[in-house]
């Protein structure tokens, strides 16, 4: 009964969705490259962030800055 | 240089950061890719963008590809998670309407023309408010007939729990049918 009723759905999904049969209809990489370009500029925002908690600490702790000079 | 040799060739470029291997590798597989992520999401404006996130991802990536193994599958498999990150945040904003959905992709004619219209709104509108994984995997299995194998492979899970995702998907999708008063 559970089976019947599943491949009435299914029947009923398929004549409610069809299949996909869409191709690209244009080259994609002239995107692609700006994309790259957009995204290699772009600083990550924990980057910022990294640096801000290191601009703070050397300001509140500034003898440690040759500890960091040291590790560097 | 024979044709595998010279794929070869590419791919292992491509792993070592290579962006002429990329631009060809994109130039070849993007049909691919973007066929495959419009019969996930269904709206062809979105798989461009989609496309674009997958390769972008790919080349990100480079390092981790295998030059040994198929760059067509491995790019296959991250198109996916991306449809389906996709899915995930259209599920959550519904902001599309639900009918577009039926029209935005070109398909062959109704095989059945006595259903209702209405129904099959409705029942579209029912499928696309399924958990984002649920309907990816029906999707696939039940829409586009593809083989369970493929589907389990490109999701990165097993054959019975692709099976096991189908079967919750057409259980809630007969709850959800039933309430908006349709019996199949």
């Amino acid at each position: 009964m559970n089976k019947q009723n599943d491949d009435k759905i299914v029947q009923l999904l398929k004549q409610s969705i069809r299949p996909a049969d869409s191709g690209l209809e244009r080259d994609l990489w002239p995107q692609m490259l700006r994309r790259m370009q957009e995204r290699s500029v772009a600083v990550p925002w924990f980057d910022w962030a990294l640096l801000a908690a290191l601009a703070l600490w050397l300001c509140l702790a500034p003898g440690t800055i040759p500890v960091l000079l040291y590790h560097l | 240089m024979p044709a595998l040799e010279r794929q070869s060739d590419l791919l292992w470029q491509f792993a070592h950061g290579d962006l002429d291997a990329f631009e060809a590798l994109f130039r070849e597989f993007q049909g691919e890719v973007y066929r495959w992520i419009v019969r996930i999401v269904r709206d062809p404006g979105a798989a461009e963008d989609l496309t674009i996130e997958t390769f972008w991802r790919i080349y990100r990536a480079h390092a981790r590809f295998d030059a040994q193994r198929s760059f067509g599958a491995w790019a296959r498999r991250i198109a996916t998670n991306v449809a389906l990150d996709y899915l995930k945040v259209d599920h959550l904003k519904s902001a599309r309407p639900q009918e577009s959905l039926l029209q935005d992709v070109p398909a062959a004619a109704m095989p059945n023309p006595g259903v209702q219209r209405d129904i099959r709104e409705r029942t579209a509108r029912a499928f696309r408010q399924l958990p984002a994984k649920l309907q990816v995997t029906a999707t696939l299995a039940l829409i586009e007939e593809e083989p369970y194998q493929d589907i389990a492979e490109v999701l990165g899970i097993s054959v019975g729990a692709v099976k096991l995702r189908v079967f919750r998907a057409l259980r809630i999708l007969r709850k959800k049918l039933r309430q908006m008063g349709i019996e199949p």
